[in-house]
């Protein structure tokens, strides 16, 4: 495979040919925000919005995820249009986020909590309406716990566990109610689940969670 | 070949003409009754049924068909007589009852008056009757994709091709597939399903796909609330779709096709199976169709109804049996679409005109249209308009004749507001906008959608933020919740236009929905939630008074949002000694007043307006009143003795 070569932030950088503007700036230390993608997924979700950038020629900001690389790109991950777009779609999944980072046990490696301190967001922004839903935490599992109140549906563990070839669990609902649930809403621990915690390790906020870390 | 094929149709014409004329039997009357789903709402079936009784076992050889939508939907149901070799053209009857149907029947089937007082008009120009073609609205209207609904039998294929059906496609078998793709290209023709992507150029993308395996869909979802066009074509017209989508599917090269139609849609749904049925039977579908080396068929998938189904990516993959949620594009379905596969996915209206098309020719259909969009749209007028229904007009005709002209201006006197155009994802226009040539360009520069073509028609009893609330709901609640700004977004602006109209919000609020909105437009995954804030974009754009006023003086000036207003009796046109609406208030809310006079009881009035509808129309004395603070104070109660 050939590499291609790429100015991000006024800074050159080369990656293999075929892969997003996302990765390529995530392989050489430039940082974008994103919930929702996984390297190894060549349909990219694309659903949490927040990877949003600007590329010389284009009319409007790309999400970094889906937009390939090509030669000679110019790439700015700061234009004012693409963080304003990141900001909102971040503040909206914040107004509807528990944010009690000092009792979770994802404090410090979550990734809501470093896209905000990268756009300069406040954790209690007061942009827009606190929307919470109230959904029973489900601890049935021996060894995790999964908090849907928490999850922010990138859809990462969905994908994970497909992946694996369990299924165990997937997504419920549609608009503001969906969730992700295991088969007929029963307790995980009652699903097909078999513990191997792929899970909880890819989730990217406090979510899922170990048991031994609470 | 070329010779093969036109001599299979030839055939096939011929058989199908004399089977037609055996059935009709040339000089017998004919009768047709308009039973698609506009026409069977309003009694049509009952009306079919009154026909057949009185015609009796002797006179079963007179011919009764079912045909679909006739147009003049305000006039259902709807009935067509015609008597070879009479005195009259066919002459079309409205508003038609099972007692009007049975007195046509004996004064003008087996009788010579043909009742002129239940006719609307000759269905064609002639020296003796007031015709259709002579009302004001056909001077603005050009029927091409609808010409044949509710003229011929759409169950019947005979009918169809007796009239020349299949011939575009079996002129199209003789040409050349990229001559099929350029003429359609010439034509100028671009989809009707709402985006306006040049449809040449969308077949050829998939014809130059590499793949040993293609498709083709037509969407029929048809989700927006109020739209009908593409059911009314469904119904009355299904060959004209699937002579569309053979020509289709010949010029971009695939094998299979689906016609994707909403459950909710059971009588297209049997009639396009029918008919597919039909054409099969008569090798316009399946193996080298009409002696050509194309083999092609079409298979009907009955969707779920989810509004978002409609929109393409969302809709493939509910025909793969996932769930129906949209994905990022690209790449596109002509690209890369059902099972992997190119894919073309045209709307209804779209390839109804493609026979058309090739008939007539690519240049017949570019003169007709304006600037860069070309043919004819169809639209469905509704809400505070005169003649509710079905139209169809050259593009580039402007708002205000669809509206006065056609669609007779609005009822009772009252006053034209805005137009809302595009269904949930258009804007609401004001009458500023009125002269603008409709085309999908000037629709969106002005901040609507040509989307599907629903018009609603508001007049100054509707509330702006209200409307632009029921939109978003509507849109709100069909999100399917994948994308972030789309789900999230679109429930916060939903709440604060409920604050809105509450009279709770805050003016820097607007600026807070403004900035969502257009985030929400720049931002989202696939079209719904880029189009979603449409609604409240433009009637902001256009009523920002209204917006502030509901903010700054807790006044609603249409008097409809349910915390601004409230009911009043007023006290000069009270007639004292009537107690109807007192008799009819289901909270006992009325009293009467020291004087005799009735008064609402604010505290408990639920405003549910039955005392409006209750009060005499000479009186005419109850009226809503906003701001609260206009109330006058109430007066109290008559003492009693
Ligand atoms: C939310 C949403 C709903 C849609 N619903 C329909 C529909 O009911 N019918 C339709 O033809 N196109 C619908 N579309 C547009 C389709 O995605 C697609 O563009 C269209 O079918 C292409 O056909 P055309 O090129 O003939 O216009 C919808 C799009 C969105 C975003
Ligand atoms: S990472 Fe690109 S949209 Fe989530």
């Amino acid at each position: 495979m050939s590499s291609i070569t790429l100015t991000i932030d006024n800074k050159k950088v080369t990656a293999p040919e075929g892969q997003s503007i996302l990765w390529a700036a995530l392989d050489n230390d430039i940082y974008i925000p994103n919930l929702c993608a996984i390297r190894e997924r060549t349909d990219p979700a694309a659903s949490c919005r927040l990877c949003f950038v600007e590329v010389e020629g284009k009319p409007m900001p790309v999400t970094a995820c889906t937009e390939p690389i090509t030669e000679g790109m110019v790439v700015n991950t700061k234009g004012t249009e693409s963080q304003s777009l990141a900001r909102t779609a971040l503040e909206l999944l914040l107004a509807s986020h528990p944010v009690d980072c000092g009792h979770c046990a994802a404090n410090n490696s979550c990734e809501l909590q470093k896209a905000a301190k990268h756009l300069g967001v406040k954790l209690n922004t007061k942009r827009y309406r606190k929307l919470l839903k109230e959904l029973p935490i489900d601890d049935s599992s021996p060894i995790f716990i999964y908090d849907p109140n928490k999850c922010v549906l990138c859809g990462k563990c969905v994908w994970k566990c497909h992946e694996l070839g369990i299924g165990a669990i997937g997504f419920a609902y549609r608009g503001f109610d969906r969730m992700v649930t295991s088969f007929a809403g029963q307790p995980i621990g009652q699903s097909n689940c078999n513990q191997c915690m792929e899970c909880v390790s890819i989730c990217p906020v406090g979510a899922l969670v170990a048991k031994e870390n609470t | 070949m070329s010779s093969e094929i036109a001599s299979a149709y030839q055939q096939l014409k011929e058989t199908s003409q004399s089977r037609w004329t055996d059935l009709i039997q040339g000089d017998k009357p004919v009768i047709m009754v308009g039973t698609a789903t506009c026409g069977r709402a309003a009694g049509a079936l009952d009306v079919l049924e009154s026909i057949r009784k009185t015609l009796g076992d002797d006179h079963q050889d007179i011919p009764v068909l079912e045909v679909g939508c006739i147009g003049h939907c305000y006039a259902e149901p709807l009935v067509i007589i015609a008597k070879p070799g009479g005195e009259y053209p066919p002459l079309l009857y409205g508003y038609v009852t099972p007692e009007i149907a049975q007195l046509l029947v004996r004064d003008y089937v087996f009788g010579e008056d043909p009742s002129l007082e239940f006719l609307l008009g000759a269905m064609e120009t002639n020296e003796l009757l007031p015709s259709m073609n002579d009302l004001p609205r056909s001077t603005y209207e050009h029927y091409i994709i609808l010409e044949n609904c509710g003229r011929i039998d759409p169950d019947n294929i005979d009918h169809y091709i007796a009239t020349g059906g299949y011939g575009a496609l079996a002129k199209s078998l003789q040409m050349q597939p990229e001559n099929v793709v350029e003429e359609i290209k010439k034509s100028g023709l671009r989809g009707r399903g709402g985006a306006g992507f040049s449809t040449g150029a969308k077949w050829q993308i998939c014809r130059d796909s590499e793949s040993d395996y293609k498709y083709i869909i037509c969407n029929a979802d048809e989700g927006d609330p109020g739209a009908f066009m593409d059911r009314a074509i469904l119904e009355s017209d299904p060959h004209s779709l699937i002579e569309g989508i053979v020509i289709a599917a010949y010029a971009a090269g695939t094998q299979e096709g689906y016609v994707y139609i909403r459950a909710e849609y059971p009588l297209a749904v049997q009639r396009v199976t029918k008919a597919i049925e039909q054409a099969r039977q008569s090798n316009l579908l399946g193996d080298n169709i009409v002696g050509s080396n194309f083999s092609f068929d079409i298979s009907v998938f009955q969707g779920s109804g989810a509004f978002v189904c409609g929109e393409e990516t969302a809709l493939i993959a509910s025909i793969e049996g996932r769930a129906g949620m949209p994905h990022h594009r690209p790449p596109f379905p002509a690209v890369n679409g059902l099972h992997g596969k190119p894919t073309i996915i045209n709307n209804v209206k779209t390839l109804a005109s493609v026979p058309r098309i090739i008939d007539r020719g690519a240049d017949w259909f570019s003169g007709i249209g304006l600037n860069a969009t070309k043919g004819t749209t169809v639209f469905a007028l509704a809400g505070k308009i005169t003649n509710t229904g079905l139209t169809e007009v050259p593009m580039g005709t402007t708002l205000r004749d669809v509206i006065f002209e056609i669609g007779g201006g609005i009822p009772e006197g009252r006053q034209f507001k805005a137009v809302q155009i595009g269904g949930p994802s258009g804007g609401c226009l004001p009458e500023s906008a009125l002269d603008l040539p409709i085309d999908f360009d000037s629709l969106r520069d002005a901040g609507a959608m040509m989307g599907s073509g629903g018009m609603v028609i508001l007049n100054e009893d509707d509330c702006m933020v209200d409307v632009a609330r029921y939109f978003l709901e509507f849109t709100q609640n069909e999100s399917c919740g994948k994308c972030t700004v789309c789900r999230l977004g679109t429930k916060q602006m939903l709440n604060m236009l409920d604050d809105i109209t509450k009279g709770e919000a805050k003016l820097e609020d607007l600026v807070t929905l403004e900035q969502l909105a257009h985030d929400i437009k720049a931002g989202s995954l696939c079209n719904l939630g880029k189009t979603a804030p449409n609604p409240v974009l433009t009637t902001l754009r256009y009523f920002r008074d209204e917006y502030e006023a509901h903010i700054h003086d807790k006044h609603c000036p249409a008097r409809r949002c349910y915390n601004l207003m409230a009911y009043y009796i007023l006290p000069e046109k009270c007639q004292r000694s009537c107690d109807a609406c007192v008799g009819t208030c289901t909270v006992e809310a009325i009293y009467q007043g020291k004087t005799g006079i009735k008064v609402i009881d604010q505290d408990k009035c639920v405003k549910c307006n039955t005392c409006v509808e209750a009060c005499p129309p000479q009186y005419n004395a109850i009226t809503r009143i906003s701001p609260l603070s206009e109330l006058p104070e109430a007066m109290p109660p008559m003492e009693k003795k």
